[in-house]
């Protein structure tokens, strides 16, 4: 009831929070529009999605979500638990297609071209949107074999020293390369788990993909191998387009220029993170960066 | 009879013992102004062990001398020419009394001494049988009451029973090991025996398996050279297995990753089944369908292939390991973490690859003991072999021709009338003692295996 038309968004702002934490006091929320605040000077969209909704099984988990990802630029995920944060993550490179049961309508187009055509090629797809995840997994192979991976199923190097060129690089990038330069061919799974992520990093970097989609990428992290990699997405970003999911405020306001805020399945409000964080639309918005539910 | 009463004894006193033990303890602790430190049932646990353990020492000491004190006793009962008589004849008097005394009858007619021996055997048997249910339920009274008598509010009957119950699961880990070694050592004892018959390197490197006959023994035992009897072991292991890797590991990996929830609710017990049937019907179906059927194939195509040949008995053996592959093989894949298959398939890898360089390569270690279970099992199986790989022990490399292997041997010799002093059938312990070293080295080289991937992996 309270999202079933436009105008009941002013009556939103007034709704207690203990209302909107309780998923079974709200109305399917259909209908509802996403607060929207644009960058003071607009960036090129890279990812643009229309009305995504994703089912599991019957249960529906995100409701008409619609977003512009920018170019070269940090766009954080933020919202409780169970909002669906990652599972829009996870629709932008069709991660969702492993997941038996899983759904989803709508349109996403990265430079205009459909994900979902039936003719797009995944595995080209998700050479061009590359995943980090919450939990570092290296394969069980050397550092080198590990950055190495995908190049080679993508047959990326023609000769052994390019290989062995890209994988230098990638390392380099994922600032990675001093630490390891002496170990290439000792197992991934020996290092730290701060240089495991950073390593998931390099090995996702090395086939140079247009998108880099990180899911709370730090969650496993002490602060110093946060900070290390917050630095990192911070000098990628010159070169990439990147979504990262987080439950740290603090990390979405020091590494994003834009902020989405999910809820219960919904974008409730989107905009410049300075903006989002300092004088938010949404009541929700607020509370929740406050910490006052989630 | 006898079983029955030992097990009521033991019954009734864990009951009244545990009963006790509970009782005691809530009488004392609510005349007790001390909080108890173990709740009443640990009390009823003690009292019941302490009641329990003594009694079945008893038992078991019965168990383990009763025998000889049986027998020196009936000993003592017959005339001394005929305890002084040769020891077959010996023997014969001793089986005579036994079923005397059973109630049994015996053939043929019997020595008035063996009569009274039976008789005097039974009643000493019904006495001292008595005697000991009641030695035993009078010593587990006296624990019963000693322990009793302990329960007070700060005795640590919970720790107690901790230890009691450690010291038991250590002597029931104990038992099994004693067998182990029981059996490996008298395996080795007899085969050493054999090889003061038959010297070990007539034994390890001879070519020619012949075994005489124990009638005709005049001196010549034969030969007993193991080569052709390994050698076809090996052949039908390694058909086996080459059934049952690929089919097997690739039955894992299609029910592990592609196949729908519901195919796979289906297929895996189905899989499972094959497991289940036993394999003296293996070799039934290799020999009556499977046997015929490679034959006429070889006819069509120009190759002579016996109906029982190593090959028949190699497929049958190979399709009874599949479930047994792939069933290990598929738990271990599906025990790969997500994480690695979402990482792979993240970077854009199909399936397949990341099956391939992703998977299997974590899966690895599992699966490579997996193999090499499913060899040693292939090395033990006697029944599909005797019945389907035509017994010809003769070291022929056609695995289209008949062979013969270890396990088959074993049985050979073995069956029929034996007389375990002679090579022809103590050659069984040296070749079950050759298969059992076999299997070890596979087993040892496996953990190896497993171990050094591990390390790598982790
Ligand atoms: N594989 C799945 N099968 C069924 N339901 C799922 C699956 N994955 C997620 N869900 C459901 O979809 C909803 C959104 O989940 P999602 O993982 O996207 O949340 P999230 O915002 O990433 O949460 P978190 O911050 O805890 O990671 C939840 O209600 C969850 O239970
Ligand atoms: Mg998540």
């Amino acid at each position: 009831m309270m999202f079933n038309a436009p105008e009941s968004q002013k009556m939103n702002t007034n709704a207690a929070p203990v209302a909107i934490a309780d998923p079974k006091k709200v109305d399917l929320p259909t209908g509802f529009k996403t607060v929207r605040t644009p960058d003071p000077e607009p960036r090129p969209v890279r990812v643009h999605a229309d009305d995504v909704c994703v089912f599991y099984g019957s249960k529906q988990a995100l409701f008409d979500v619609s977003i512009d990802i920018p170019e070269k630029a940090v766009t954080a995920f933020i919202g409780p638990s169970g909002c669906g944060k990652s599972t829009f993550l996870r629709c932008l490179n069709r991660m969702n297609d492993t997941i038996e049961g899983a759904r989803v309508e709508g349109k996403i187009t990265l430079d205009g071209e459909d994900l979902y055509d039936p003719k797009l090629d995944v595995v080209e797809l998700r050479a061009r949107i590359g995943m980090v995840f919450q939990k570092p997994n290296p394969f069980p192979k050397t550092i080198f074999e590990n950055v190495a991976y995908g190049p080679r199923i993508h047959g990326l190097a023609r000769s052994k020293t390019d290989l062995e060129q890209i994988v230098v690089e990638s390392l380099k990038k994922a600032s990675l390369f001093n630490e390891v330069k002496d170990r290439l061919h000792e197992v991934g799974t020996g290092l730290s788990g701060g240089q495991q992520q950073r390593l998931c990093i390099a090995r996702a970097i090395a086939v140079s993909p247009e998108v880099i989609l990180m899911d709370e990428p730090c969650s496993a992290l002490d602060p110093i191998a946060t900070a290390k990699i917050e630095e990192l997405i911070d000098e990628l970003r010159a070169n990439y387009t990147i979504v990262i999911v987080t439950h740290s405020m603090q990390q979405a306001a020091r590494v994003s220029q834009r902020t989405a805020f999910f809820h219960l399945g919904i974008l409730v409000e989107e905009g410049p993170t300075e903006m989002m964080f300092t004088s938010p639309a949404e009541k929700r918005t607020q509370d929740y960066i406050t910490g006052r539910f989630g | 009879m006898n079983s029955l009463v030992v097990a009521a004894l033991l019954l009734v006193l864990l009951a009244v013992s545990y009963q006790v033990g509970l009782s005691r303890s809530r009488a004392v602790a609510t005349g007790s102004t001390l909080k108890m430190h173990s709740r009443p049932n640990y009390h009823g646990m003690m009292v019941a062990l302490w009641c329990l353990i003594p009694a079945a020492l008893i038992l078991l000491a019965w168990l383990f001398f009763g025998d000889n004190i049986e027998r020196s006793y009936t000993l003592s009962l017959l005339p001394p020419e005929v305890v002084n008589s040769d020891p077959n004849q010996l023997r014969d008097v001793l089986r005579r009394v036994e079923q005397i005394s059973t109630g049994y009858g015996v053939v043929g007619d019997s020595q008035p001494y063996e009569n009274a021996a039976g008789q005097a055997l039974q009643e000493f048997r019904l006495l001292t049988f008595w005697s000991i249910v009641a030695a035993a339920a009078a010593v587990g009274i006296i624990g019963l009451l000693a322990m009793r008598a302990r329960i007070a509010p700060r005795l640590r009957a919970r720790n107690e029973f901790e230890t009691i119950i450690k010291f038991l699961l250590a002597v029931c880990s104990g038992i099994a090991i004693l067998t182990t070694v029981g059996i490996v050592a008298s395996l080795l004892r007899e085969a050493l025996r054999f090889f003061t018959f038959i010297s070990p390197i007539d034994f390890f490197f001879g070519t020619v398996w012949s075994p005489r006959f124990a009638a005709t023994a005049s001196g010549d035992y034969g030969q007993y050279g193991l080569l052709p009897l390994l050698w076809g072991t090996l052949m039908v292991a390694s058909i086996a297995m080459m059934v049952a890797i690929p089919l097997g590991l690739m039955s894992a990996i299609y029910l592990a990753e592609y196949a729908p929830r519901k195919v796979r609710a289906v297929a895996k017990p189905m899989i499972e089944i094959l497991a289940g049937i036993p394999s003296v019907i293996y070799g039934f179906f290799a020999l009556v369908t499977l046997g015929p059927a490679l034959s006429a194939l070889g006819d069509m195509i120009g190759v002579p292939i016996r109906a029982t040949s190593a090959l028949t008995a190699g497929i049958a053996m190979g399709i009874m390991i599949i479930p047994f592959v792939s069933s290990l093989s598929d738990d271990i894949i599906t025990q790969v973490p997500r994480a690695m298959r979402d990482g792979s398939l993240g970077m854009g890898a199909t399936k397949s690859e990341t099956i391939k360089r992703v998977i299997l390569p974590a899966a690895l270690p599992g699966i490579v003991g997996a193999f090499l279970l499913a060899v040693s099992k292939a090395f033990g199986e006697t029944m599909i072999v005797v019945l389907a790989a035509g017994n010809a022990p003769i070291l022929r490399f056609n695995p289209f021709d008949a062979t013969s292997t270890v396990t088959v041997s074993i049985v050979n010799q073995l069956t029929g009338d034996t007389n375990f002093a002679s090579p022809q059938s103590l050659v069984a312990f040296a070749l079950g003692l050759t298969l059992f070293v076999m299997t070890l080295g596979l087993n040892v080289i496996a953990l190896y295996v497993v171990r050094k991937y591990r390390e790598q992996y982790e």
